[in-house]
């Protein structure tokens, strides 16, 4: 046994599976473990009170008690309990809940004290009755808030003129509450949306000069006479386009080629030259 | 001279307000007695109630509002865009509770009722306009009084103080929620409302007459 099993104060030990102890009932309401079985940590709802009679309100009602003949005792252990809980959660703890507490223990006091001796001047009645009163009373403003709460939904409901924003002052849209799954759905839908990035992997086309001069001699030499167009034309960019000119001035020059021109403007064709003549530069002899 | 059509006359004036009109103010505009505007009121508002109009006529903080039918609220809404105003909080409901039932009333007073310090809650109610101070109380420290507004009035579609649930209705609704109270609740509603509920030496004060048009229930409360 742990020293720690030993303190009496089985509030702050929040598993559900808790002895009944006599502080130990207390936990059954307003700790509500969520989640499945096995070992998570323990999820506890504490209901949020407005105050201290609140508080009280609510250990009335759940233990039924008779709000007119509040066992005293009782109620100020459910209720210290309570706040011992509140602190257990790190949950702070406002002033007037420790008032409360004060005002308990001193009706409690109070009630525990022989009567005063016949005779004496003080007639005080129930000690009770001051904190039944503030009780029954805040119960029926909480009631009261209950309805107001009706008519504002009500209320809610119905739109006079002028309540539509125009398009300039609309402004962006109000955060609208959103579950997880609203979160999961824009996701998707914005990542259907997001255009396939298209990564066009350029090549570096490398014409090589020596071999446009072979295929140039060669074409010439196959088919004796090659349209300059025509040549140009099987080039697929640009670059290419370059090559095969640099080629053909360097054939040119070499003499293995030779340019010829029909008419002027008319269509320059290239027409091979045989290697004895390729000392010259001039065009094909007539 | 009113108007030859004065319940399409007053339509229109419905129509061009956001605002609840009161009857004096719709009599004096169309120039008409009282008793025709009130007449042409019924008539209209039963003229769209009977042809499930989009629009329905409410009486609202002492006035006539012509509003969207609750059944439309969604679209409307959806129109809106969710520009409502922000609920009020369950401590707000409170606060506002007690001002409107024991106004004029004091913070220090609102504070002992709920046993929390009010002071933010009550800013909030200031500031949207639904409690206005009402003067300074006579008791030492002079502490400034707090009472409901028109505001209030709109906010919760009350048409006047009256409309909220009178102190023995509030002991009715609370026996009834009550469960060692049941048998209290049964025997009730046999005999109907409007019986004294519960034994309780303290009685909430009944509503004054500040606000709205004063048709405050004026039944005698036994204590």
């Amino acid at each position: 046994m742990s020293p720690a099993d030993d303190t009496p104060a089985p509030v702050s030990k929040v598993a559900p599976s808790a002895a009944p102890g006599e502080a130990g009932s207390l936990p059954r309401d307003a700790m509500r473990p969520r989640g499945l079985a096995g070992p998570p940590p323990v999820m506890v709802k504490l209901e949020r009170f407005e105050g201290p009679l609140d508080l009280l309100l609510h250990l009335i009602k759940r233990d039924e008690i008779d709000i007119y003949d509040i066992p005293i005792a009782h109620i100020t252990q459910q209720y210290l309990a309570y706040l011992e809980l509140m602190r257990s959660f790190d949950l702070e703890v406002a002033g007037e809940f420790l008032v409360m507490a004060a005002t308990l223990m001193r009706i409690k006091a109070k009630m525990l004290l022989p009567l005063p001796a016949v005779g004496e001047e003080e007639e005080e009645g129930d000690p009770r009755e001051e904190l039944v009163q503030r009780l029954v009373e805040y119960r029926q403003f909480k009631e009261a808030a209950g309805t107001l709460k009706l008519r504002e939904d009500e209320r809610r409901l119905l739109f006079e003129r002028g309540l539509l924003p125009s398009e300039d002052e609309a402004g962006p849209l109000p955060l609208a509450p959103a579950t997880l799954f609203d979160l999961l759905d824009a996701l998707n839908r914005v990542l259907s949306r997001t255009p396939r990035v298209t990564v066009y992997e350029v090549q570096g086309e490398v014409y090589d000069l020596d071999e446009k001069l072979s295929l140039i001699a060669r074409t010439v030499a196959e088919e004796g006479r090659v349209r300059f167009a025509t040549l140009l034309e099987r080039c697929q960019t640009r670059a290419e386009m370059i090559v095969t000119f640099i080629a053909l001035l360097e054939l040119v020059k070499s003499g293995t080629v030779a340019v010829v021109q029909d008419e002027t403007f008319g269509d320059i064709s290239l027409v091979a030259r045989a290697p004895e003549e390729s000392e010259t530069h001039a065009p094909a002899q007539p | 001279m009113p108007p030859r059509n004065l319940e399409a006359a007053l339509e229109a004036l419905l129509f061009s307000s956001d605002q609840p009109l009161s009857l004096a103010l719709l009599g004096e505009s169309l120039e008409a007695p009282l008793d025709e505007v009130a007449h042409a009121l019924k008539t209209l508002e039963a003229g769209y109630a009977s042809r499930q109009a989009g629009v329905e006529l409410r009486e609202i903080a002492g006035g006539y509002l012509l509003v969207t039918a609750a059944e439309h609220a969604e679209w409307v809404g959806r129109l809106l865009r969710g520009k409502k105003k922000m609920r009020l909080s369950r401590a707000a409901l409170e606060t506002m509770a007690i001002i409107a039932y024991k106004q004029p009333v004091t913070k220090s007073e609102v504070e002992a009722i709920r046993g929390v310090d009010s002071s933010a809650v009550l800013g909030t109610l200031l500031e949207r306009n639904l409690v206005t101070i009402r003067g300074r109380s006579k008791v030492v420290g002079r502490p400034l009084l707090y009472g409901t507004t028109q505001e209030f009035l709109d906010y919760f579609g009350l048409r006047d103080l009256s409309e909220l649930p009178r102190p023995e209705e509030l002991r009715a609704l609370v026996a009834a929620r009550e469960p060692e109270q049941l048998e209290m609740l049964e025997v009730m509603a046999e005999v109907g409302s409007g019986l004294p509920v519960g034994e309780s030496a303290h009685e909430v004060e009944p509503l004054p007459a500040g606000t709205g048009d004063g048709a405050i229930a004026d039944e005698p409360l036994g204590d």
